[in-house]
């Protein structure tokens, strides 16, 4: 190295320090790339194994016709998608995960801003009501199910001791058709309100109070307040709530497992639940994996519509 | 300081505070009651279930079947939990629980810390690259994955292992993502000064990125606990054997056991599911929380 530096060429001076420099410059990019695939590589290697590799490898099973664990396949292009599409099952299973998702995104949107306009209530209890809306959200999904199942029993429940309480008798809760999903929403919007709830919570905390003020001193009520200022005021945390909310519902599995396994004759099985029936209970894997394909490019689109709306909306926040 | 002198000055005069509002006062206090009785109704339907799981752990199944309700057991009662233990291995799936959902927490942390240290303070030409490989990543939903992963890992024959329930969910796009967001806000004299007296990248990870970025860490670390803990459907896919099963999937495979629903039995497994959670999330309730609404600012 040194040896290198003593000798200068005849033509410019500066030369030998720039070819110095030059080399110590690669050393340096040498460095800085062994330690970036050190460090980052783990982690993207993980990335792309279990979570590009599947989601490529996903789009390849659903041109198959294959069964899950058996090694003989075959390759039929879109027709699992054909099948899909045609499939008798398929305007339930779509009818169903849409009415699942409109209501628990609808439900829990109001209801969670609606409670957080309670909690941003100086009032007594508050501390108390923030802790035990939030509760819910950090517990399993399969215990949740389980303990409102008990809670929904038609016979020994407590709800239809408060049903009977008000002169009215409890559905077949678990058996019939419209109530099973019906039930299954009630304890989502249970389980999720509170999360919606403190986002919201920190979105009105960020409305200045000089707005509130302004608006009062140009005689707007509290009601008028509300909805002309604050709503659009939380616009971009409704656009966030809204992408987080659909996309949490659309993949919601724990509370179906729990809950109804899907029936009563597929009564609640959601697009995500029908994923899991073909691939592991009937084991058509092919077609899980087209349905699987679908879902994918639901919340794909979902999400874009939603960014690009997102930008135009959201700069006067 | 100056609160103290505000309440003395208050105290004499409290009529005097309300009388101009004297007028107005009916309304207000029917306003008032009304919200009380929200507050109060929210509080009753948030709580009762999970105080109506806990009692319903300890009674036994003749209270339970009881027409009409009982509200309170006679006595606390262990029975149902020892009928949970004769059915299904539940000390073993506690202590699998247990290793799994600390083991995964901390390598997500530790994934996500080194990969976005990578991301932010190390120059490389494929950088943005590298960042958005991660970013999209959080656009895939694992359920999305399962049957090319589980096929993976059946090949493997990592089918009822531990590696098999914990490698897959490893890659951590979203820590990485909330952790890159955080670095990028720090001071970077601070790392300029580490590097000129010569500490290397490892050391400036270490001794200064991770100590200045503590509560972002405990943010990560407590909502990747919570995810580990409560995560059902991989494990679920790999293991029908009781030795590598975790809680959740053990509270299903009880449910199925249980031809006649035994509502006590399964309370008190329930309990047992979610009471961890529960303590965490009292104790830690705050930094939870904060965890958990990042993505809302950030996002």
């Amino acid at each position: 190295m040194t040896a290198q530096t003593a000798t200068p060429t005849a033509t410019a001076p500066s030369q030998p320090h720039s070819a110095q420099r030059r080399a110590a410059q690669r050393r340096k990019r040498l460095r800085n790339l062994g330690f970036f695939a050190l460090l980052a590589g783990p982690n993207i290697a993980l990335l792309l194994i279990f979570v590009y590799r599947p989601l490529l490898l996903s789009f390849y099973y659903s041109m198959l016709q294959w069964n899950m664990g058996s090694s003989v396949a075959r390759f039929i292009g879109f027709e699992n998608y054909v099948r899909w599409f045609t499939d008798p099952d398929t305007p339930q299973v779509m009818g169903t995960t849409a009415i699942f998702a409109v209501t628990t995104v609808g439900g829990s949107l109001v209801l969670g801003l609606g409670l957080a306009l309670l909690l941003n209530k100086k009032i007594f209890g508050r501390g108390i009501a923030r802790t035990v809306a939030f509760a819910p959200y950090v517990l399993s999904g399969i215990a949740v199910g389980m303990l409102w199942l008990y809670i929904f029993d038609p016979r020994y429940g407590l709800l239809s001791t408060l049903l009977e309480a008000i002169g009215l008798s409890s559905p077949q809760w678990y058996t019939t058709s419209p109530w099973a999903l019906i039930m299954i929403i009630i304890v989502y919007l249970w389980k999720h309100v509170g999360y919606v709830a403190l986002i919201y919570l920190a979105g009105l905390q960020g409305v200045p109070q000089d707005l509130h003020d302004a608006a009062a001193i140009d005689g707007a009520g509290k009601t008028r307040t509300f909805w002309s200022i604050v709503l659009p005021l939380l616009g971009p945390v409704t656009f966030f709530l809204l992408i987080t909310t659909i996309l949490s519902s659309l993949q919601s599995f724990d509370l179906i497992k729990a809950m109804t396994d899907g029936g009563p004759l597929g009564s609640t099985t959601t697009l995500m639940y029908q994923i899991y029936v073909e691939g592991f209970q009937t084991g058509r894997a092919g077609f899980a994996s087209a349905a699987a394909t679908i879902l994918f490019v639901i919340l794909l689109v979902i999400t874009a519509v939603q960014l690009k709306f997102m930008e135009r909306k959201v700069h006067y926040a | 300081m100056s609160t103290t002198v505000d309440e003395r000055v208050d105290a004499p005069t409290p009529a005097g505070t309300d009388q101009p509002k004297g007028r107005r006062r009916p309304f207000r206090a029917h306003l008032d009651a009304g919200l009380y009785l929200t507050l109060i109704a929210a509080i009753l339907v948030m709580s009762v279930p999970l105080i109506w799981m806990f009692l319903a752990s300890f009674k036994e199944s003749g209270e339970i079947y009881s027409v009409p309700l009982q509200w309170l057991p006679e006595a606390f009662e262990w029975a149902n939990y020892e009928q949970v233990a004769t059915s299904i291995p539940i000390g073993r799936m506690f202590a699998n629980s247990v290793f799994l959902t600390i083991a995964g927490a901390g390598l997500k942390v530790f994934l996500g810390l080194t990969c976005a240290y990578a991301l932010v303070f190390i120059d490389v030409p494929f950088k943005r690259v590298a960042f958005v490989v991660v970013i999209f990543a959080l656009l895939i939903p694992s359920q999305i994955t399962i049957i090319p992963n589980y096929t993976l890992i059946a090949s493997l024959g990592w089918l009822n292992t531990y590696q098999g329930i914990l490698v897959p969910g490893l890659a951590s796009a979203f820590g990485t993502f909330l952790f890159r967001q955080h670095f990028r806000s720090l001071p970077i004299s601070v790392l300029e000064a580490a590097q000129m007296d010569g500490a290397g990248h490892w050391r400036r990870l270490w001794r200064f990125v991770v100590p200045m970025s503590m509560p972002t860490i405990a943010a990560v670390g407590l909502i990747s606990l919570v995810a580990e803990w409560n995560d059902y459907l991989w494990p679920m896919l790999v293991t029908d054997n009781t030795d590598t099963m975790t809680l959740p999937v053990g509270l299903t495979l009880l449910q199925s056991l249980d031809g006649l629903q035994n509502w006590g039995v399964l309370m008190a497994a329930t309990v047992v599911v979610t009471t961890p959670m529960l303590l965490i999330f009292l104790v830690l309730q705050r930094r939870l929380v904060s965890g958990l609404t990042a993505g809302a600012v950030t996002g």
